[in-house]
């Protein structure tokens, strides 16, 4: 196998008593795509946070490319290659599609000025095809295109590895269609990434393996068809109603 | 030089001379000290559109670093026989300084907070400063008027420290220009904008702040040690007068806050207005009135100020005063 | 001894009163995140108010009811034109509007009474316990300002309207969907912070003299109160009033009074810097 570009080892996060993830270890290798589900509420965003660096772990370590980079403030770990998009878009709105991105590439992996920083940008922006929109202001995007954003401005960091949360929500079947495009072109260029997804078939079929949290903890590791036969996350599923009637809908599909 | 080629670069230059040398012509000493209090409104208003248009950080307090810079240098003046130029080179860097250390400190509150920490942070060095012995208390500095001599006498001196404002006050402009195109006004720009997405996309939040607050003090302190030179003494109310602190703020919204050309516009024409409410008999008694129904009408429907709603209106303006 | 004792007592008596004026300030924070420039100005204004009212041969105490009613009117109109709009905008905007209605209202104050001293002549009899002096007008200044903090509290936890306003300061929105209207909760929360403000204001003027610019202290030791007392949280505004006037009252024998200013705002930056919530958690 390749060697590990991420190691997530004993990670534990508590909010005051609510231990919203516990204890979760397991590698991921370079040039793959490893799916992370659980049920909503089961700590896959703030492990996110903890891997990026928005919050300190109350316990364990976080190995980057071999680097321990457990506690390092956000900035430091773009400048390491490891991008993230939120759940929860933050565009920056009062500045162009473009300024966005040129922002992402400028403070991203190679701190580049700014008159390469804007040659990666419209890059970047023609990759994701959003050159269109490049001169409007990002606030006035829709959601998807404001999602689309979100990784575009990830990716002019030029990461080693790449954290998409949930960058399928909200968005209709073509858009879907687009952003999956997207991630697989993504994939081709070299880049590892570690999605977290509520879109069942959509990260069955993208991922090479799949990481399952339910209240914080793993329940499960393996390949999509392992993970999707394993009668405790099928249960961890059933006992969420609103995800298991995600999964009838879908079924039904 | 990329710099040659902008016509914003060039307009400042002549806004500059022209404020330099118009009231030379003539000796016109009236002229003279009306543009001063137009400079300096001009070099608070720009440096504190550092803070609260470029970095979307609200400083109520930023009158703290004019009074400093003043304070330092009839200090240093009068008590040590440093000479002008010395000293307010010496009171820009120092209250920088503090300014540095001070950031790291409150530029972690965000929001009201951290703009009640600016209110906070000028009422203690002004209630300090009214009791710190070595600066004469509530008395405050007086120089003596021998000190002028060594400039070639009082008359001579004001009209070099006159100039040196002008300076100040380009200089204060091309800062503003110059931060506004540069990486690093970049980053400040989307601290404003979202301070956390910011940090997530690698802006090195806490240094940047830390640094623009440091930037924004230093040329209002070398006004301030410029101005009270001037003016002979300093008085605590007057160097941390907050009502000033806050007027600066009415001055960058009415031209516009983040723009490059609008707090300079609005400190003027706050200046002019105030002029004349102040010395029309009528209206005198209700200056402050008038200003405070401006900057809420400011406020509520056209919050972008003059330079926005000018720029929204003829976007090619934005390329020449940019 | 006795002396020192006699100013703790006397701090203690104000120190309730500027909480009085910080849970005003700390109300409209709480429940609309928005921190009012204009406390000082209305502090004035209460103090001006209740002036016209004796002038017009009513009691001091008598005069209250009317500044009170009076505050709650000015406030929903004060919300209502400046403040209604940009409610949802960033802080900068309401703190500019909030000052932009202290400008309007120190300008119409000072066109009207100029910025000269006033003060309230009323009989005011003096007590002596064991050695402490005190005048029936800080007594009942101080009993006054209890009286109303726990009307206030009668009307946040006993009574419906109470009830939304703490609903609304809870989650606007999750109010809104149960059918709270929330723009009148905020209407009437910003008067009754202003109310109270004004009627902070009328008690200090049974006390000390005043002028329109008076208020700029008041504002800012309401300010140290409720960032003391954690912003957002009335009983925390109250109990830092208290703190305010005991450390007034403790230090004013040993050092100049102009010192206990610079003890005040560099404990007051320092609670910001360290405990952004204040002594006793901002708001719920
Ligand atoms: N800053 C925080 N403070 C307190 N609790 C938090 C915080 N962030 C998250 N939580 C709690 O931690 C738990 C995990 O939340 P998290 O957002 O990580 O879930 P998630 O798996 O991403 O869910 P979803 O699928 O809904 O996005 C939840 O119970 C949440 O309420
Ligand atoms: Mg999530």
């Amino acid at each position: 196998m390749k060697s590990a570009i991420l190691e997530v080892k004993s990670v534990t996060k508590a909010f005051g008593g609510l231990l919203a993830v516990d204890d979760v270890t397991f590698t991921m290798f370079e040039g793959e795509i490893l799916g992370l589900i659980g049920p909503n509420g089961a700590g896959k965003t703030t492990l996110f946070n903890v891997i990026n660096g928005v919050y300190k772990p109350t316990k364990g370590h976080i190995v980057f490319a071999g680097q321990d980079i457990t506690g390092l403030p956000p900035y430091e770990v773009v400048n390491k290659g490891l991008s993230r998009t939120h759940q929860i878009v933050k565009p920056l709105n009062e500045m162009t599609v473009i300024e966005n991105v040129v922002v992402g590439a400028c403070f991203g992996s190679e701190n580049l000025g700014l008159e390469p920083a804007r040659r990666v940008a419209n890059e970047v922006l023609e990759f994701i095809g959003l050159d269109k929109y490049k001169d409007e202001l990002a606030g006035k995007l829709n959601i998807a295109l404001k999602k689309r954003l979100e990784v575009a401005r990830a990716l002019a960091a030029n990461p080693k590895l790449l954290l998409l949360d949930e960058v399928l929500a909200g968005l209709n079947p073509t858009e879907v269609g687009k952003m999956l495009d997207v991630i697989n072109k993504i994939r081709d260029r070299g880049i590892s990434i570690l999605m977290i997804e509520h879109i069942m078939q959509a990260i069955m079929s993208l991922s090479n393996r799949i990481v399952v949290l339910n209240f914080g903890r793993k329940l499960a590791e393996g390949t999509p068809d392992e993970v999707a036969n394993d009668p405790q996350v099928i249960e961890a599923y059933l006992g969420d109603p609103e995800m298991a009637k995600r999964i009838l809908e879908e079924e039904e599909a | 030089m990329k710099a040659l080629k902008s016509p914003f670069f060039w307009l400042i230059l002549a806004l500059t001379a022209l404020f330099a040398f118009y009231p030379r012509l003539g000796n016109n000493i009236t002229l003279r000290e009306t543009l001063v209090l137009s400079a300096v409104y001009i070099i608070l208003a720009s440096n504190l559109n550092l803070m609260i248009g470029y970095t979307g950080y609200v400083n109520f307090g930023s009158i703290v670093f004019f009074g400093l810079g003043g304070y330092f240098t009839l200090w240093l003046v009068g008590a040590h026989g440093w000479n002008v130029y010395a000293a307010v080179l010496f009171a820009g860097f120092i209250t920088s300084l503090l300014a540095m250390a001070l950031g790291f400190g409150i530029l972690r509150l965000r929001g009201a907070y951290f703009a009640l920490a600016t209110i906070g942070v000028n009422e203690a060095v002004k209630d300090f400063v009214s009791n710190f012995d070595t600066w004469g208390g509530s008395e405050g500095i007086f120089l003596p008027f021998t000190t002028y001599k060594a400039m070639g006498g009082a008359g001579k001196a004001l009209w070099t420290v006159y100039l040196l404002i002008i300076l100040v006050m380009g200089i204060s402009l091309l800062l503003s220009w110059y931060v506004k195109r540069s990486k690093f006004g970049l980053g400040l720009f989307a601290i404003r904008e979202d301070e956390d997405a910011a940090i997530v996309l690698g802006v090195k939040a806490p240094k940047y702040k830390a640094l623009i607050y440091s930037l924004s003090a230093f040329l209002p302190a070398v006004a301030g040690g410029l101005y009270f030179f001037k003016n002979g003494s300093v008085v605590p109310e007057e160097a941390f007068n907050l009502h000033l602190s806050i007027e600066s703020i009415v001055m960058v919204m009415l031209g516009g806050q983040g723009t490059v050309s609008g707090p300079a516009v609005g400190a003027f024409l706050y200046e002019r207005l105030r002029g004349l409410l102040l010395t029309t008999p009528s209206l005198s008694n209700f200056h402050l009135v008038i200003a405070g129904v401006l900057l809420l009408l400011i406020i509520l429907f056209a919050p972008g100020g003059l330079m926005g709603w000018l720029y929204k209106k003829w976007p090619r303006i934005r390329e020449v005063l940019e | 001894m006795v002396e020192i004792l006699s100013s703790v007592m006397d701090g203690l008596l104000i120190g309730l009163v500027y909480g009085l004026a910080a849970i005003g300030l700390t109300l409209i924070f709480g429940v609309m995140d928005v921190v009012n420039l204009a406390h000082g100005a209305i502090i004035a204004l209460g103090m001006f108010f209740l002036y016209l009212f004796f002038g017009a041969g009513l009691h001091p105490y008598l005069a209250l009811l009317p500044v009170a009613v009076l505050g709650f009117i000015f406030g929903v109109i004060v919300y209502q034109i400046a403040v209604r709009k940009i409610i949802s905008g960033p802080p900068l905007m309401s703190l500019l509007a909030t000052f932009a209605v202290s400008m309007i209202i120190i300008g119409v104050g000072t066109a009207l009474w100029s910025t000269s001293p006033y003060n309230i002549n009323f009989k005011v009899t003096t007590y002596n316990f064991f050695g402490y002096t005190v005048t029936s007008a800080r007594l009942v200044s101080a009993v006054a300002a209890v009286l109303v903090t726990f009307g206030l509290y009668y009307f946040l936890y006993r009574t419906v309207l109470g009830k939304a306003v703490r609903a609304v300061a809870n989650n606007r929105e999750a109010a809104e969907l149960m059918g709270i209207p929330s723009q009148q909760i905020l209407a009437i929360t910003f008067g009754i912070g202003t109310m109270l403000a004004m009627l902070s204001g009328a008690l200090i003027a049974t006390l000390f003299p005043f002028t329109i610019l008076s208020g700029g202290v008041y504002e800012l030791k309401s300010f140290v109160a409720s960032v003391l007392g954690g912003l957002g949280n009335p009983t925390g505004a109250l109990f830092g009033g208290i703190i305010l006037g005991l450390i007034e009252g403790s230090v004013a024998p040993f050092i100049q009074v102009s010192w206990t200013n610079v003890i005040e705002f560099v404990i007051f930056v320092g609670i910001l810097l360290f405990f952004p919530t204040g002594l006793f958690g901002g708001r719920k």
